[in-house]
């Protein structure tokens, strides 16, 4: 599962520096580091109102970064401080979305087009992948995630498990090199958890690289090779599971811990 | 009573009819034209062009600030004074577009900005620009949203057109009017002139209801 553990010093594909971003008065990211090599899955944590979610925004350029540096694949999409801060040509960044897809939490389906539809979306319209070809692939990957059944079905008709599950495939039919998932669980029934939980792990299992904001702490430590503490606008701490779930530096990680296993009691 | 009906009426009949066809004519092409306005009016708008957008709100809301009637009279008696001379019927299509126009480009603008943002950032998370966006995502689900509207708009259109009539526009009310001039029989005509709106009304509506009908996607009926 590890496939990274073996060649430690892999070029990131993923590189975060100093991210900040503010809306209006109000700083969201204040200076966030982040590094990810390809296969790793990096888990963001913390607090509600940490940043967590802008910070994946920013990665996707959903949301304009104000200053830092961000890097993926070596190349330089956005750099600078507040008063020099540039960003790439909108092309590039294009170019950079295609291979990092999002998966969000309230998984931001196209309404009026069925399954099928949504999952070719992106390898025909924007890859330009003959369509025939892209039917092919759509139908292995939603095979893949067990929505076989439900390829001409329209979002409106899917519980909210299904829906996610064909965010993901969305997600996949890009060919990623790096998929950003946005608490992909969190606006799921308790039932529906699983399914989606577990259609991720066989993603890390197949050795898709991955950022993903949640708020699962047992998944997150079965499953993470970085886990990255958030409150603030800052990362608090950033380590091995091990060494955020179980000896924690800042007393911050360790009250949020504290405070995440006895609310499952 | 027995001379309206077999003498009075089929004689004007015949020549009101002839006004009713051009009081379609100039519904269709007005709708049509303020339909494309309306479209890239609320496009413009949205543009983020700041110069644009502003330029495009003064014009709407002078347009919709200022009685119709004062504009077809503008258009049709004032502008030759500046050299633009339009016949009557293209200063009719030119008053009720830019007037229908202004109206429309909110019905569109609203129907836009009530897509959920997550449909926006679908599109732009897989790499989408954003006219692809538009096309792709965001203009197929708002249209549907501003189609019973539109309708609406469309039957009142109808019933505006009667307006042009100051105009020198030979529609079904000034058909009407004419006839009332050399026959004096202003209460047999209004009437006849008013079956005809009402009639042409109602087939409207209905065509409205069906072509709301017909587009109503798979997807919105599986919402319901």
């Amino acid at each position: 599962m590890k496939a990274s553990s073996g060649e430690v010093e892999a070029r990131p594909i993923l590189r975060v520096q100093g991210l900040r971003k503010s809306f209006g008065r109000l700083g969201v990211l204040k200076g966030v580091d982040l590094t990810v090599r390809p296969g790793e899955v990096a888990f963001v944590i913390g607090p509600s109102g940490g940043g967590k979610t802008t910070l994946l925004r920013c990665i996707n350029f959903l949301e304009t970064p104000n200053a830092g540096s961000i890097e993926f694949e070596g190349k330089r999409l956005c750099q600078g401080d507040e008063q020099s801060f540039r960003r790439c040509p909108e092309r590039e960044i294009r170019q950079a979305r295609t291979q990092m897809p999002m998966v969000f939490q309230h998984f931001n389906l196209l309404q009026h087009r069925t399954v099928l539809e949504n999952v070719i979306e992106g390898p025909t319209v924007v890859l330009k992948r003959p369509r025939h070809e892209a039917i092919r692939e759509a139908g292995e990957i939603l095979a893949r995630v067990g929505l076989t059944d439900k390829l001409g079905a329209y979002p409106a008709q899917l519980s909210g498990g299904q829906k996610q599950r064909v965010g993901i495939a969305r997600a996949l039919a890009m060919r990623p090199k790096l998929i950003l998932f946005d608490e992909p669980t969190s606006s799921l029934d308790p039932e529906l958890v699983a399914g989606v939980l577990d259609t991720i792990r066989r993603l890390a299992e197949d050795g898709m690289t991955m950022v993903i904001v949640s708020h699962e702490m047992g998944f997150a430590r079965r499953l993470a090779d970085q886990v990255y503490f958030m409150a603030d606008g800052l990362v608090i701490e950033a380590g091995s599971p091990k060494s955020i779930f179980e000896e924690p530096e800042s007393e911050r990680v360790r009250a949020f811990i504290r405070s995440i296993l006895h609310s499952r009691d | 009573m027995r001379e309206f009906v077999f003498v009075f009426a089929p004689q004007y009949f015949p020549y009101l009819l002839k006004g009713a066809v051009v009081t379609i004519e100039l519904t269709i092409i007005s709708m049509a034209c303020a339909l494309v306005l309306g479209l890239l009016v609320a496009l413009g708008r949205l543009s983020r062009i700041q110069p644009l957008d502003w330029a495009l709100r003064a014009y709407v809301e002078v347009w919709r600030d200022v009685p119709l009637i004062v504009q077809l009279l503008v258009i049709y008696f004032t502008l030759p004074q500046i050299g633009i001379r339009l016949p009557a019927f293209m200063a009719g299509v030119v008053g009720l577009s830019l007037n229908l126009g202004a109206y429309l480009s909110e019905v569109f603008r609203a129907a836009i900005l009530s897509i959920d943002v997550g449909q926006r950032d679908a599109g732009i998370s897989i790499g989408m620009s954003r006219p692809t966006v538009y096309r792709r995502i965001i203009l197929p689900q708002a249209l549907l949203i501003a189609v019973p509207t539109l309708g609406g708009y469309f039957i009142s259109l109808l019933k505006d057109c009667a307006l042009v009539s100051f105009i020198a526009v030979n529609e079904l009310l000034r058909h009407g009017t004419i006839i009332i001039s050399s026959t004096f029989r202003s209460m047999e005509i209004y009437m006849m002139v008013a079956i005809i709106y009402f009639v042409m009304s109602f087939l409207a509506s209905r065509v409205v209801w069906w072509v709301e009908w017909q587009l109503t996607p798979a997807y919105m009926a599986a919402q319901r």
